[in-house]
């Protein structure tokens, strides 16, 4: 599914996009968790880039993204995120959205238009 | 080529700046993805580990020039792990519920530091715990 229809799909804001080229990304995966260590061990042997949807609204998910060389990360249920983020995002060149969405309902919705 | 980093107990902030710089270190080098990979989620883990459960301590990179063998070592100074072989069980995890709240604490630092490096060894005491892992 394409970065750009996600967006939409969700309703989605950007907090920063490192490469405007992501709007146009495919991505067929993503994978949803708070616990960064569950994604540091269950993506460490995947090869293809994952769509990293996590509530953990601090710098730790952007850590973690930039550790499994993943391009982008979607934030759920709208928290209100670290003033860093932003910064943290350009410096470790990782695009950044956020979505009012709950992360059940934002993997319902991916996972029906054929997301993995 | 030779680098150590502080890390400091609860600094949640900063946890992992010296795997991001570790990785773009290693990146510049040349050094194949999946290696790069590797070396940056055992560092991380490690790194928030001090973070976490210890009182502070220190990351050193190292890499040889002649062989290109990477080594890590992560020192910290207590209070150490009471039970080692509980603590590399998968899911274990004697983590604050405020590290928990940021995503840490699934108990599967110690299991994904073994899993990704080429050897690992661990030894710890009251006055702390000393991580070495390698990578080729």
């Amino acid at each position: 599914m394409l970065v750009k229809d996600i967006k939409d799909l969700l309703k989605a804001r950007e907090i920063y996009i490192a490469d405007e080229n992501i709007y146009e990304k495919n991505y067929e995966h993503g994978f949803a968790t708070d616990l960064m260590s569950d994604a540091l061990a269950l993506l460490k042997d995947e090869t293809e880039d994952v769509l990293l949807i996590s509530g953990l609204s601090n710098v730790q998910s952007l850590r973690t993204a930039e550790v499994l060389d993943l391009e982008t990360v979607l934030l759920v249920r709208g928290k209100p995120i670290d003033t860093h983020m932003a910064e943290m995002a350009k410096d470790l060149h990782i695009n950044l959205f956020q979505t009012d969405l709950t992360m059940f309902q934002v993997c319902g919705l991916l996972y029906e238009k054929g997301m993995r | 080529m030779k680098k150590v980093y502080q890390v400091e107990k609860d600094n949640y902030e900063d946890a992992g700046k010296a795997s991001t710089d570790i990785k773009r270190t290693l990146k510049t080098l040349g050094i194949e993805r999946k290696v790069l990979k590797a070396v940056a989620i055992a560092c991380y883990e490690a790194e928030i580990n001090i973070v976490i459960h210890s009182d502070g301590g220190t990351v050193t990179f190292e890499i040889d020039d002649d062989d290109g063998l990477i080594r890590l070592s992560f020192d910290d100074i207590g209070p150490g792990i009471e039970d080692l072989e509980l603590a590399q069980t998968p899911g274990y995890s004697t983590a604050s519920p405020k590290a928990r709240s940021l995503g840490f604490g699934a108990g599967m630092g110690l299991v994904n530091m073994k899993s990704v490096a080429s050897s690992f060894d661990i030894r710890s005491s009251k006055e702390g715990t000393h991580i070495y892992m390698t990578f080729q």
